[in-house]
């Protein structure tokens, strides 16, 4: 303050928000709750043991790796999110060492090694499941229809198999088989539209992402309602093509990366032999997002842009 | 002539954990210890004789057409290695396929021929490629070993069972070519730490 008057003098930004690190974490980890749940009721108490260790295995990486890195660890719930979300798009019949595997593997390879939060060029979680995917294809592969727990094949497995059709209200509500989160798009959309409502996450993504699917779907002579619901469109969409870290930052960026990621889901889906392709979407557009950023880059402000049909001298 | 020659190329300038050379052949052979065994073999002979003959030759090799003739001496050597192989233990000429004659063109042969033996006496440069060899060869075992053992539960050479069966669900993604990356990551991650190179 200058002495005398009001006048605070101090470095830019003036205008300040509650909004922090912290907050939005723990929100995404609130919007994230209906879908364990509905995983929970769905798959039995086995998918919540399989969240808790997964969780608690994340946090506990976190703290070690942060340590080796000679950095402070600070409880921000990244971790947590990580976590969470690698347990949710894990089969429910899993051992209970591999969300300890999936999630250490995560934090400690996918994030810390590329120097810790908001350093990583891959979505920790989905790392982690990708890892998990290619050592133990046959246990990421096992699952069990909801409530009975009898063998079965996820509504894309079964449709890659050229099998019978699945009801739409079913994957709707998630009365099908799957990873512990996924089948159910209604709990999927609760969260994600809260954190719209609180503009955590911007809509462009999933929509994009969502539309591009159902449209290259329904041009390709496959129900695009379906495609759209089933697998694991929906949690990716939401709560891993949104991640602020891994994924572009403009507007523009975003529905390019929604674009992207959707076509990728149905090339895999359709021409790949793999019957789901959301992981491995997200993740290639991953890589994809340090170029998308440079080249949505928005003019400065009062400068005149480059115009393509504009020859360059 | 000094003992140095032959230390450095085991720890401080390892060529494939610390001059970080010569990594298709580490990446690729390294899914067993038995292939990891063989290719060490080969490669010790390849590099330790076709350096001498360098070392031996270096003031008659014109300066200008250096590199062909490091090429053409060491392409002798590596036939010679691969009849030799092919000959005796085709199983294994089996495994290391075409990274057996991808010796020719290894970056660790080629830039010891360049850097040292091309300029050196020889007894240096059997200590240099020796040295070198050691520790080409104590990378790619360390590699295999992890990614065998990670890999399969179990490490097997020539039939001997090095290491029974400890692990119940191997994680099958250690031998293919993402588990390449991912030892050989993590170990330079870990030596970087350490400060060993």
């Amino acid at each position: 303050m200058i002495p005398g008057t009001r006048l605070r003098v101090s470095p830019s930004p003036h205008l300040k928000d509650r909004v922090s690190v912290r907050l939005i974490m723990f929100t995404v980890v609130v919007a994230l709750l209906p879908a364990s749940a509905c995983g929970v009721y769905l798959f039995g108490l086995h998918a919540l043991w399989v969240i808790l260790v997964s969780v608690a295995s994340a946090l506990i990486s976190e703290f070690l790796g942060y340590r080796a890195m000679g950095k402070k660890f600070t409880m921000d719930g990244s971790a947590v999110i990580t976590g969470l979300l690698l347990a949710l798009c894990l089969p429910p019949t899993v051992p209970l060492w591999m969300p300890v595997v999936g999630s250490s593997f995560a934090i400690l390879v996918g994030k810390c090694a590329f120097g810790g939060l908001g350093q990583n060029l891959f979505n920790p979680a989905l790392v982690g499941r990708a890892f998990l995917s290619l050592s133990w294809p046959a246990l990421m592969t096992t699952w069990v229809s909801p409530f009975e727990g009898v063998s079965t094949a996820t509504p894309l497995g079964t449709w890659k198999a050229g099998g019978g059709d699945t009801s739409l209200s079913a994957l709707f509500l998630g009365n099908v088989a799957g990873c512990i989160g996924e089948t159910s798009a209604l709990a999927i959309l609760l969260g994600g539209i809260l954190l719209i409502a609180f503009r955590y996450i911007d809509w462009k993504t999933p929509l994009s992402y969502i539309g591009t699917v159902g449209l290259l779907m329904f041009l390709l002579g496959e129900d695009p309602l379906f495609h759209m619901l089933a697998g694991g469109l929906f949690l990716g969409a939401f709560f891993m093509a949104t991640d602020y870290v891994t994924t572009p930052l403009t507007g523009k960026g975003r529905v390019i990366f929604g674009l992207g990621a959707g076509l990728l889901v149905v090339v895999i889906r359709m021409y790949g032999g793999m019957p789901e392709g959301v992981t491995y979407s997200i993740l290639i557009m991953n890589a994809f997002t340090p170029l998308i950023d440079r080249y949505t880059r928005p003019r400065v402000y009062g400068t005149v842009g480059k115009k393509w049909w504009v020859r360059k001298k | 002539m000094k003992v140095q020659e032959f230390t450095k190329g085991i720890l401080k300038r390892n060529p494939v954990l610390g001059l970080v050379l010569g990594l298709c052949p580490v990446l690729a052979i390294t899914t067993r210890v038995e292939n990891a065994l063989g290719m060490s073999v080969a490669f010790t002979f390849v590099i330790v004789l076709s350096n001498l003959l360098i070392s031996l030759l270096k003031r008659f090799i014109p300066r200008d057409v250096r590199i062909p003739t490091f090429i053409v001496i060491i392409a002798s050597f590596v036939t010679i290695v691969e009849m030799l192989i092919h000959g005796y233990s085709p199983s294994l000429y089996e495994q290391l396929g075409i990274f057996l004659p991808l010796i020719t063109v290894n970056c660790i042969v080629l830039g010891r021929a360049e850097a040292f033996a091309s300029k050196r006496p020889v007894p240096e440069t059997l200590l240099d490629t020796l040295g070198m060899s050691v520790g080409f060869s104590l990378s790619i075992l360390v590699i295999s070993f992890l990614r065998e053992f990670f890999g399969t539960g179990k490490v097997l050479v020539f039939g001997h069972q090095v290491v029974p069966g400890l692990l119940s669900s191997p994680a099958t993604g250690m031998i293919l070519p993402p588990g390449a990356f991912l030892v050989m990551g993590i170990l330079l991650a870990l030596l970087k730490k350490a400060r060993v190179i």
